[in-house]
Protein backbone atom coordinates (compact mmCIF):
# COMPACT_ATOMS: atom_id res chain seq x y z
CA UNK A 1 0.00 0.00 0.00
CA UNK A 2 1.74 3.18 -1.14
CA UNK A 3 -0.29 5.33 1.25
CA UNK A 4 0.95 3.59 4.37
CA UNK A 5 4.51 3.58 3.01
CA UNK A 6 4.25 7.36 2.59
CA UNK A 7 2.76 7.67 6.06
CA UNK A 8 5.65 5.77 7.65
CA UNK A 9 8.15 7.73 5.60
CA UNK A 10 6.74 11.11 6.70
CA UNK A 11 6.30 10.14 10.33
CA UNK A 12 9.73 8.49 10.44
CA UNK A 13 11.29 11.63 9.00
CA UNK A 14 9.38 13.84 11.46
CA UNK A 15 10.46 11.76 14.47
CA UNK A 16 14.10 11.34 13.44
CA UNK A 17 14.59 15.01 12.61
CA UNK A 18 12.81 16.09 15.81
CA UNK A 19 15.10 13.82 17.84
CA UNK A 20 18.14 15.21 16.04
CA UNK A 21 17.03 18.78 16.84
CA UNK A 22 17.71 17.98 20.50
CA UNK A 23 20.69 15.72 19.89
CA UNK A 24 22.50 18.25 17.74
CA UNK A 25 25.32 20.41 19.16
CA UNK A 26 25.23 23.06 16.43
CA UNK A 27 22.18 25.33 16.92
CA UNK A 28 22.18 26.21 13.21
CA UNK A 29 21.66 22.56 12.28
CA UNK A 30 19.01 22.26 15.00
CA UNK A 31 16.98 25.04 13.38
CA UNK A 32 17.27 23.44 9.94
CA UNK A 33 16.29 20.01 11.26
CA UNK A 34 13.28 21.57 12.93
CA UNK A 35 12.26 23.01 9.56
CA UNK A 36 12.62 19.54 8.03
CA UNK A 37 10.46 18.16 10.82
CA UNK A 38 7.76 20.76 10.08
CA UNK A 39 7.95 19.83 6.42
CA UNK A 40 7.38 16.17 7.25
CA UNK A 41 4.38 17.13 9.40
CA UNK A 42 2.99 19.10 6.44
CA UNK A 43 3.33 15.93 4.38
CA UNK A 44 1.25 14.07 6.97
CA UNK A 45 -1.43 16.78 6.79
CA UNK A 46 -1.59 16.40 3.02
CA UNK A 47 -2.14 12.68 3.51
CA UNK A 48 -4.97 13.50 5.92
CA UNK A 49 -6.68 15.41 3.09
CA UNK A 50 -6.05 18.75 4.79
CA UNK A 51 -3.96 20.65 2.22
CA UNK A 52 -4.88 24.01 3.74
CA UNK A 53 -3.48 23.02 7.13
CA UNK A 54 -0.36 21.66 5.43
CA UNK A 55 0.25 24.88 3.52
CA UNK A 56 -0.49 27.00 6.59
CA UNK A 57 2.04 24.89 8.51
CA UNK A 58 4.71 25.63 5.91
CA UNK A 59 3.88 29.34 5.56
CA UNK A 60 3.63 30.13 9.26
CA UNK A 61 6.14 27.78 10.90
CA UNK A 62 8.71 26.96 8.24
CA UNK A 63 8.39 30.22 6.29
CA UNK A 64 8.01 32.88 8.96
CA UNK A 65 8.76 31.71 12.50
CA UNK A 66 11.82 29.66 11.60
CA UNK A 67 13.26 32.53 9.56
CA UNK A 68 13.13 34.60 12.75
CA UNK A 69 14.74 31.73 14.67
CA UNK A 70 17.49 31.54 12.08
CA UNK A 71 17.96 35.31 12.32
CA UNK A 72 18.47 35.07 16.09
CA UNK A 73 20.78 32.03 15.90
CA UNK A 74 22.90 33.73 13.25
CA UNK A 75 23.27 36.78 15.48
CA UNK A 76 24.18 34.62 18.47
CA UNK A 77 27.31 33.52 16.63
CA UNK A 78 27.43 30.24 18.56
CA UNK A 79 28.48 27.41 16.26
CA UNK A 80 29.05 25.12 19.24
CA UNK A 81 26.95 24.61 22.30
CA UNK A 82 28.83 24.79 25.62
CA UNK A 83 29.33 21.47 27.32
CA UNK A 84 27.69 21.35 30.70
CA UNK A 85 29.87 20.33 33.61
CA UNK A 86 28.23 17.30 35.23
CA UNK A 87 29.40 17.33 38.81
CA UNK A 88 27.60 17.05 42.14
CA UNK A 89 27.18 20.83 42.41
CA UNK A 90 25.33 21.17 39.08
CA UNK A 91 21.90 22.71 39.75
CA UNK A 92 20.10 19.96 37.85
CA UNK A 93 21.69 17.34 40.13
CA UNK A 94 20.14 18.70 43.32
CA UNK A 95 17.72 16.18 44.90
CA UNK A 96 14.70 18.51 44.88
CA UNK A 97 15.08 19.39 41.20
CA UNK A 98 15.54 15.75 40.24
CA UNK A 99 12.42 14.65 42.09
CA UNK A 100 10.21 17.35 40.56
CA UNK A 101 11.70 16.65 37.18
CA UNK A 102 10.83 12.97 37.41
CA UNK A 103 7.29 13.84 38.51
CA UNK A 104 6.80 16.21 35.57
CA UNK A 105 8.23 13.67 33.14
CA UNK A 106 5.84 10.98 34.39
CA UNK A 107 2.94 13.44 34.11
CA UNK A 108 3.89 14.25 30.54
CA UNK A 109 4.09 10.57 29.57
CA UNK A 110 0.66 9.88 31.15
CA UNK A 111 -0.89 12.84 29.37
CA UNK A 112 0.62 11.84 26.03
CA UNK A 113 -0.53 8.24 26.44
CA UNK A 114 -4.08 9.26 27.34
CA UNK A 115 -4.23 11.73 24.42
CA UNK A 116 -3.04 9.05 22.03
CA UNK A 117 -5.58 6.53 23.34
CA UNK A 118 -8.36 9.09 23.00
CA UNK A 119 -7.26 9.86 19.48
CA UNK A 120 -7.55 6.16 18.56
CA UNK A 121 -11.04 6.08 20.11
CA UNK A 122 -12.13 9.25 18.27
CA UNK A 123 -10.71 7.90 15.04
CA UNK A 124 -12.84 4.77 15.34
CA UNK A 125 -15.94 6.82 16.14
CA UNK A 126 -15.59 9.12 13.16
CA UNK A 127 -14.56 6.35 10.76
CA UNK A 128 -16.93 6.17 7.81
CA UNK A 129 -18.70 9.39 8.66
CA UNK A 130 -19.29 11.59 5.65
CA UNK A 131 -18.57 14.96 7.23
CA UNK A 132 -15.04 14.10 8.28
CA UNK A 133 -13.54 15.30 5.02
CA UNK A 134 -14.95 18.81 5.46
CA UNK A 135 -11.61 20.03 6.80
CA UNK A 136 -10.27 19.86 3.26
CA UNK A 137 -12.41 22.83 2.25
CA UNK A 138 -11.11 26.26 3.25
CA UNK A 139 -14.65 27.65 3.19
CA UNK A 140 -15.94 25.12 5.72
CA UNK A 141 -12.86 25.51 7.84
CA UNK A 142 -13.41 29.26 8.05
CA UNK A 143 -17.09 28.78 8.77
CA UNK A 144 -16.42 26.36 11.64
CA UNK A 145 -13.72 28.64 13.01
CA UNK A 146 -16.03 31.66 13.15
CA UNK A 147 -19.12 29.84 14.51
CA UNK A 148 -18.40 26.75 16.63
CA UNK A 149 -14.93 27.79 17.79
CA UNK A 150 -15.59 31.53 17.90
CA UNK A 151 -14.64 31.90 21.56
CA UNK A 152 -11.39 29.96 21.27
CA UNK A 153 -10.50 31.90 18.14
CA UNK A 154 -11.10 35.32 19.68
CA UNK A 155 -9.43 34.37 22.96
CA UNK A 156 -6.34 33.28 21.04
CA UNK A 157 -6.21 36.53 19.10
CA UNK A 158 -6.46 38.57 22.30
CA UNK A 159 -3.69 36.45 23.81
CA UNK A 160 -1.48 37.13 20.80
CA UNK A 161 -2.32 40.85 20.95
CA UNK A 162 -1.30 40.93 24.62
CA UNK A 163 1.98 39.19 23.79
CA UNK A 164 2.59 41.67 20.99
CA UNK A 165 1.94 44.70 23.22
CA UNK A 166 4.22 43.14 25.84
CA UNK A 167 7.00 42.73 23.28
CA UNK A 168 6.64 46.33 22.17
CA UNK A 169 6.74 47.57 25.77
CA UNK A 170 9.85 45.48 26.52
CA UNK A 171 11.65 46.54 23.37
CA UNK A 172 10.80 50.23 23.66
CA UNK A 173 13.65 52.49 24.60
CA UNK A 174 13.06 55.18 27.17
CA UNK A 175 14.02 58.71 26.30
CA UNK A 176 13.64 60.78 23.12
CA UNK A 177 12.74 58.79 20.07
CA UNK A 178 15.15 58.57 17.15
CA UNK B 1 0.61 4.55 -21.61
CA UNK B 2 -2.24 6.71 -22.73
CA UNK B 3 -1.94 9.87 -24.72
CA UNK B 4 -3.34 12.18 -22.07
CA UNK B 5 -0.65 11.22 -19.56
CA UNK B 6 2.05 11.82 -22.16
CA UNK B 7 0.60 15.21 -23.05
CA UNK B 8 0.54 16.21 -19.41
CA UNK B 9 4.16 15.11 -18.99
CA UNK B 10 4.94 17.18 -22.06
CA UNK B 11 3.30 20.25 -20.54
CA UNK B 12 5.35 19.83 -17.37
CA UNK B 13 8.52 19.49 -19.42
CA UNK B 14 7.61 22.54 -21.48
CA UNK B 15 6.99 24.64 -18.36
CA UNK B 16 10.39 23.62 -16.98
CA UNK B 17 12.07 24.34 -20.32
CA UNK B 18 10.46 27.78 -20.54
CA UNK B 19 11.60 28.64 -17.01
CA UNK B 20 15.20 27.63 -17.69
CA UNK B 21 15.21 29.68 -20.86
CA UNK B 22 13.46 32.57 -19.16
CA UNK B 23 16.55 33.11 -17.04
CA UNK B 24 18.82 33.11 -20.11
CA UNK B 25 16.56 35.50 -22.00
CA UNK B 26 16.27 37.74 -18.95
CA UNK B 27 20.04 37.95 -18.49
CA UNK B 28 20.37 39.14 -22.07
CA UNK B 29 17.32 41.43 -21.87
CA UNK B 30 18.62 43.00 -18.69
CA UNK B 31 22.03 43.77 -20.16
CA UNK B 32 20.59 45.02 -23.45
CA UNK B 33 18.00 47.26 -21.77
CA UNK B 34 20.58 48.51 -19.29
CA UNK B 35 22.85 49.31 -22.23
CA UNK B 36 20.06 51.17 -24.00
CA UNK B 37 19.29 53.19 -20.89
CA UNK B 38 22.95 54.09 -20.45
CA UNK B 39 23.41 54.95 -24.14
CA UNK B 40 25.63 52.05 -25.12
CA UNK B 41 25.14 48.76 -26.94
CA UNK B 42 25.49 46.19 -24.18
CA UNK B 43 26.90 42.75 -25.10
CA UNK B 44 27.55 42.75 -28.83
CA UNK B 45 30.32 40.28 -29.69
CA UNK B 46 28.90 36.77 -29.17
CA UNK B 47 26.41 35.90 -31.90
CA UNK B 48 24.37 38.40 -33.89
CA UNK B 49 23.92 41.54 -31.78
CA UNK B 50 25.27 39.63 -28.78
CA UNK B 51 22.24 37.33 -28.55
CA UNK B 52 24.34 34.29 -27.61
CA UNK B 53 25.94 36.06 -24.64
CA UNK B 54 24.04 34.05 -21.96
CA UNK B 55 25.46 30.80 -23.37
CA UNK B 56 28.95 32.24 -23.32
CA UNK B 57 28.37 33.34 -19.72
CA UNK B 58 27.20 29.94 -18.54
CA UNK B 59 30.07 28.14 -20.35
CA UNK B 60 32.57 30.46 -18.71
CA UNK B 61 31.07 29.85 -15.27
CA UNK B 62 31.00 26.07 -15.82
CA UNK B 63 34.73 25.95 -16.47
CA UNK B 64 35.72 28.16 -13.57
CA UNK B 65 37.41 26.75 -10.51
CA UNK B 66 35.16 26.14 -7.57
CA UNK B 67 36.35 27.65 -4.30
CA UNK B 68 35.13 27.25 -0.77
CA UNK B 69 36.46 29.55 1.96
CA UNK B 70 38.29 28.13 4.97
CA UNK B 71 36.08 27.76 8.03
CA UNK B 72 32.90 27.70 5.98
CA UNK B 73 30.28 25.06 6.65
CA UNK B 74 30.76 22.48 3.91
CA UNK B 75 27.25 21.03 3.89
CA UNK B 76 25.29 24.22 4.11
CA UNK B 77 27.61 26.03 1.71
CA UNK B 78 26.86 23.41 -0.95
CA UNK B 79 23.18 23.10 -0.07
CA UNK B 80 22.28 26.81 -0.13
CA UNK B 81 22.35 27.51 -3.89
CA UNK B 82 20.46 24.28 -4.57
CA UNK B 83 17.75 25.31 -2.11
CA UNK B 84 17.36 28.66 -3.87
CA UNK B 85 16.99 27.11 -7.31
CA UNK B 86 14.73 24.24 -6.24
CA UNK B 87 12.38 26.65 -4.46
CA UNK B 88 12.35 28.94 -7.51
CA UNK B 89 11.38 26.13 -9.88
CA UNK B 90 8.91 24.50 -7.48
CA UNK B 91 7.05 27.76 -6.91
CA UNK B 92 5.94 27.77 -10.54
CA UNK B 93 4.27 24.36 -10.17
CA UNK B 94 0.80 25.71 -9.41
CA UNK B 95 0.89 28.67 -11.81
CA UNK B 96 -1.46 28.09 -14.76
CA UNK B 97 -0.36 29.76 -18.00
CA UNK B 98 -3.06 28.95 -20.53
CA UNK B 99 -6.70 28.00 -20.99
CA UNK B 100 -7.82 24.38 -21.25
CA UNK B 101 -7.08 23.06 -24.69
CA UNK B 102 -7.53 19.85 -26.68
CA UNK B 103 -4.53 20.63 -28.89
CA UNK B 104 -6.71 21.06 -32.00
CA UNK B 105 -8.77 17.96 -31.36
CA UNK B 106 -5.84 15.68 -30.55
CA UNK B 107 -7.35 14.81 -27.16
CA UNK B 108 -10.93 13.86 -26.36
CA UNK B 109 -11.00 15.84 -23.13
CA UNK B 110 -9.24 19.20 -22.75
CA UNK B 111 -6.13 19.49 -20.56
CA UNK B 112 -5.08 22.61 -18.70
CA UNK B 113 -1.85 24.41 -19.55
CA UNK B 114 0.10 24.43 -16.29
CA UNK B 115 1.81 21.87 -14.09
CA UNK B 116 -0.82 21.36 -11.40
CA UNK B 117 -4.05 22.96 -10.27
CA UNK B 118 -4.65 22.71 -6.53
CA UNK B 119 -7.56 24.15 -4.62
CA UNK B 120 -5.03 25.98 -2.43
CA UNK B 121 -2.77 26.95 -5.35
CA UNK B 122 -2.16 30.56 -4.33
CA UNK B 123 -1.05 29.50 -0.87
CA UNK B 124 1.28 26.83 -2.24
CA UNK B 125 3.10 29.43 -4.33
CA UNK B 126 3.32 31.66 -1.29
CA UNK B 127 4.62 28.80 0.90
CA UNK B 128 7.32 27.78 -1.56
CA UNK B 129 8.54 31.30 -2.28
CA UNK B 130 8.79 31.88 1.45
CA UNK B 131 11.09 28.83 1.65
CA UNK B 132 13.36 30.32 -1.01
CA UNK B 133 14.84 32.78 1.48
CA UNK B 134 16.62 29.92 3.27
CA UNK B 135 18.94 29.56 0.30
CA UNK B 136 20.11 33.15 0.67
CA UNK B 137 20.24 33.14 4.48
CA UNK B 138 22.17 29.87 4.62
CA UNK B 139 24.55 31.02 1.90
CA UNK B 140 25.24 34.10 3.98
CA UNK B 141 25.86 32.15 7.16
CA UNK B 142 27.76 29.18 5.75
CA UNK B 143 30.30 31.34 3.87
CA UNK B 144 32.02 32.39 7.12
CA UNK B 145 32.41 35.93 5.83
CA UNK B 146 31.23 39.21 7.31
CA UNK B 147 29.75 40.56 4.09
CA UNK B 148 27.90 37.35 3.36
CA UNK B 149 26.52 37.17 6.88
CA UNK B 150 25.25 40.75 6.68
CA UNK B 151 23.61 39.95 3.35
CA UNK B 152 21.92 36.89 4.81
CA UNK B 153 20.67 38.81 7.84
CA UNK B 154 19.27 41.54 5.63
CA UNK B 155 17.55 38.96 3.44
CA UNK B 156 15.77 37.32 6.37
CA UNK B 157 14.59 40.63 7.87
CA UNK B 158 13.50 41.99 4.49
CA UNK B 159 11.57 38.84 3.55
CA UNK B 160 9.58 38.77 6.76
CA UNK B 161 8.72 42.46 6.45
CA UNK B 162 7.51 42.32 2.86
CA UNK B 163 5.90 38.89 2.91
CA UNK B 164 3.16 40.26 5.18
CA UNK B 165 2.13 43.05 2.79
CA UNK B 166 2.43 40.63 -0.12
CA UNK B 167 0.12 38.06 1.47
CA UNK B 168 -2.39 40.69 2.56
CA UNK B 169 -2.54 42.09 -0.98
CA UNK B 170 -3.11 38.53 -2.27
CA UNK B 171 -5.91 37.97 0.24
CA UNK B 172 -7.92 40.88 -1.19
CA UNK B 173 -7.90 39.28 -4.66
CA UNK B 174 -8.85 35.91 -3.19
CA UNK B 175 -11.82 37.60 -1.51
CA UNK B 176 -12.96 39.04 -4.85
CA UNK B 177 -12.61 35.75 -6.71
CA UNK B 178 -13.89 33.57 -3.87
CA UNK B 179 -11.37 30.83 -4.60
CA UNK B 180 -7.79 29.91 -3.73
CA UNK B 181 -7.21 28.18 -7.05
CA UNK B 182 -5.36 30.39 -9.52
CA UNK B 183 -7.30 28.95 -12.45
CA UNK B 184 -10.59 30.00 -10.82
CA UNK B 185 -9.19 33.48 -10.14
CA UNK B 186 -8.23 33.85 -13.81
CA UNK B 187 -11.60 32.58 -15.03
CA UNK B 188 -13.38 35.05 -12.72
CA UNK B 189 -11.74 37.84 -14.76
CA UNK B 190 -13.42 36.95 -18.06
CA UNK B 191 -15.48 39.50 -19.94
CA UNK B 192 -15.54 43.30 -19.99
CA UNK B 193 -17.27 46.31 -18.45
CA UNK B 194 -19.12 48.57 -20.90
CA UNK B 195 -17.77 46.41 -23.71
CA UNK B 196 -14.21 47.70 -23.71
CA UNK B 197 -12.69 47.74 -20.20
CA UNK B 198 -11.46 44.20 -19.52
CA UNK B 199 -12.79 42.63 -16.34
CA UNK B 200 -9.34 42.54 -14.70
CA UNK B 201 -8.75 42.79 -10.99
CA UNK B 202 -6.13 45.47 -11.49
CA UNK B 203 -9.00 47.91 -12.05
CA UNK B 204 -10.78 46.78 -8.88
CA UNK B 205 -7.59 46.53 -6.86
CA UNK B 206 -5.26 49.29 -8.08
CA UNK B 207 -3.71 49.78 -4.63
CA UNK B 208 -3.46 46.05 -4.09
CA UNK B 209 -1.66 45.67 -7.43
CA UNK B 210 0.79 48.41 -6.53
CA UNK B 211 1.47 46.79 -3.14
CA UNK B 212 1.89 43.40 -4.81
CA UNK B 213 4.42 44.77 -7.30
CA UNK B 214 6.44 46.65 -4.67
CA UNK B 215 6.48 43.70 -2.28
CA UNK B 216 7.30 41.40 -5.22
CA UNK B 217 10.37 43.48 -6.10
CA UNK B 218 11.47 43.32 -2.45
CA UNK B 219 10.82 39.56 -2.29
CA UNK B 220 12.96 38.86 -5.34
CA UNK B 221 15.74 41.11 -3.98
CA UNK B 222 15.77 43.33 -7.02
CA UNK B 223 16.87 46.97 -7.05
CA UNK B 224 15.76 49.33 -5.49
CA UNK B 225 15.41 46.70 -2.74
CA UNK B 226 18.52 44.59 -3.47
CA UNK B 227 19.94 44.93 0.04
CA UNK B 228 21.09 41.32 0.49
CA UNK B 229 23.69 41.89 -2.24
CA UNK B 230 24.08 45.70 -2.30
CA UNK B 231 27.44 45.73 -4.10
CA UNK B 232 28.52 49.19 -2.94
CA UNK B 233 28.10 48.24 0.72
CA UNK B 234 28.59 44.47 0.98
CA UNK B 235 30.91 43.56 -1.96
CA UNK B 236 28.32 41.13 -3.34
CA UNK B 237 26.40 40.30 -0.17
CA UNK B 238 25.31 36.72 0.42
CA UNK B 239 27.03 35.33 -2.70
CA UNK B 240 30.42 37.03 -2.17
CA UNK B 241 32.26 33.75 -1.51
CA UNK B 242 30.63 31.71 -4.26
CA UNK B 243 32.22 30.86 -7.58
CA UNK B 244 31.64 28.75 -10.66
CA UNK B 245 28.32 26.89 -11.07
CA UNK B 246 27.17 27.49 -7.51
CA UNK B 247 27.52 31.21 -8.09
CA UNK B 248 25.52 30.94 -11.31
CA UNK B 249 22.63 29.29 -9.48
CA UNK B 250 21.81 32.39 -7.41
CA UNK B 251 21.07 34.77 -10.32
CA UNK B 252 19.30 31.88 -12.03
CA UNK B 253 17.00 31.55 -9.02
CA UNK B 254 16.51 35.33 -8.98
CA UNK B 255 15.45 35.47 -12.61
CA UNK B 256 13.10 32.49 -12.24
CA UNK B 257 11.58 34.15 -9.17
CA UNK B 258 11.04 37.29 -11.24
CA UNK B 259 9.27 35.22 -13.89
CA UNK B 260 7.11 33.53 -11.22
CA UNK B 261 6.21 36.85 -9.61
CA UNK B 262 5.22 38.31 -12.98
CA UNK B 263 3.23 35.20 -13.94
CA UNK B 264 1.34 35.22 -10.64
CA UNK B 265 0.66 38.95 -11.01
CA UNK B 266 -0.67 38.28 -14.52
CA UNK B 267 -2.95 35.53 -13.23
CA UNK B 268 -4.20 37.51 -10.24
CA UNK B 269 -4.51 41.05 -11.56
CA UNK B 270 -4.16 41.15 -15.34
CA UNK B 271 -6.69 38.53 -16.39
CA UNK B 272 -4.19 35.74 -17.14
CA UNK B 273 -4.72 34.41 -20.66
CA UNK B 274 -7.93 36.35 -21.30
CA UNK B 275 -7.71 39.11 -23.86
CA UNK B 276 -9.33 40.42 -27.02
CA UNK B 277 -8.67 39.37 -30.66
CA UNK B 278 -7.29 35.89 -29.91
CA UNK B 279 -9.37 32.70 -29.54
CA UNK B 280 -9.03 31.06 -26.10
CA UNK B 281 -6.73 28.32 -27.45
CA UNK B 282 -4.14 30.98 -28.17
CA UNK B 283 -4.62 32.69 -24.80
CA UNK B 284 -1.08 31.70 -23.78
CA UNK B 285 0.18 34.34 -26.22
CA UNK B 286 -1.62 36.99 -24.18
CA UNK B 287 -0.24 35.45 -21.04
CA UNK B 288 3.35 35.55 -22.30
CA UNK B 289 2.89 39.12 -23.56
CA UNK B 290 1.60 40.34 -20.20
CA UNK B 291 4.42 38.56 -18.33
CA UNK B 292 6.87 40.12 -20.77
CA UNK B 293 5.57 43.62 -20.04
CA UNK B 294 5.86 43.04 -16.29
CA UNK B 295 9.39 41.67 -16.63
CA UNK B 296 10.39 44.67 -18.72
CA UNK B 297 9.03 46.91 -15.95
CA UNK B 298 11.15 44.99 -13.42
CA UNK B 299 14.30 45.69 -15.43
CA UNK B 300 13.23 49.27 -16.19
CA UNK B 301 12.75 50.00 -12.48
CA UNK B 302 16.11 48.46 -11.61
CA UNK B 303 18.03 50.78 -13.90
CA UNK B 304 16.07 53.95 -13.10
CA UNK B 305 15.42 53.94 -9.36
CA UNK B 306 18.40 54.16 -6.99
CA UNK B 307 18.63 51.87 -3.96
CA UNK B 308 17.04 53.02 -0.71
CA UNK B 309 18.76 53.05 2.64
CA UNK B 310 18.19 49.95 4.74
CA UNK B 311 16.27 51.77 7.49
CA UNK B 312 14.11 53.41 4.82
CA UNK B 313 13.29 49.94 3.47
CA UNK B 314 12.23 48.72 6.90
CA UNK B 315 10.19 51.78 7.86
CA UNK B 316 8.54 51.87 4.42
CA UNK B 317 7.59 48.18 4.68
CA UNK B 318 6.17 48.36 8.18
CA UNK B 319 4.82 51.90 8.43
CA UNK B 320 3.39 52.44 4.94
CA UNK B 321 3.09 49.29 2.88
CA UNK B 322 1.67 46.99 5.54
CA UNK B 323 -0.97 49.43 6.91
CA UNK B 324 -1.97 50.29 3.34
CA UNK B 325 -2.44 46.61 2.50
CA UNK B 326 -4.47 45.99 5.66
CA UNK B 327 -6.77 48.95 4.90
CA UNK B 328 -7.06 47.70 1.32
CA UNK B 329 -8.06 44.25 2.58
CA UNK B 330 -10.62 45.65 5.04
CA UNK B 331 -12.24 47.91 2.44
CA UNK B 332 -12.34 45.05 -0.07
CA UNK B 333 -13.89 42.71 2.49
CA UNK B 334 -16.56 45.29 3.37
CA UNK B 335 -17.39 45.91 -0.29
CA UNK B 336 -17.54 42.19 -1.13
CA UNK B 337 -19.85 41.66 1.83
CA UNK B 338 -22.04 44.61 0.78
CA UNK B 339 -22.40 43.58 -2.87
CA UNK B 340 -22.80 39.86 -2.21
CA UNK B 341 -25.45 40.33 0.50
Amino acid sequence: MPESILFYAWSGLAIVTAALVVGQRNPMYSVLLLIASFGALAGLYVQLDAPFVAVAQIIIYAGAIMVLFLFVVMLLNAPQEDHAVWDRTHPLRQPGVARWGILLAVLLVVQLASALLRAVELGQQTKGRGDVDVISSVRTLGHVLFTDYMFAFEATSILILVAMVGAVVLARREGPSL
Amino acid sequence: MDLRFLVQLGIIGLTFFMLINASAVLVLAERKIMGFMQQRYGPYLVGPHGTLQPFADILKLLFKEELRPKGSDKWLFNLAPLLSVVAAFAAFSTVPWGAETTFFGLLDEPVALGVADLNVGVLVIFAITSMGVYGIVLAGWASNSKYSLLGGLRASAQMISYELSYATALAAVILLAGSLSLRDVVDAQQGTWLGFIPHWYVFLQPIGFLIYVIAGVAETNRAPFDFPEAEQELVAGYNTEYSSVRFALFPQAEYINMATMSAVATDLYLGGWHGPFLPPEYGWIWFLAKVGVLLFTYIWVRWTVPRYRYDQLMSFGWKWLFPASVVNLLVTAALVLYFNA
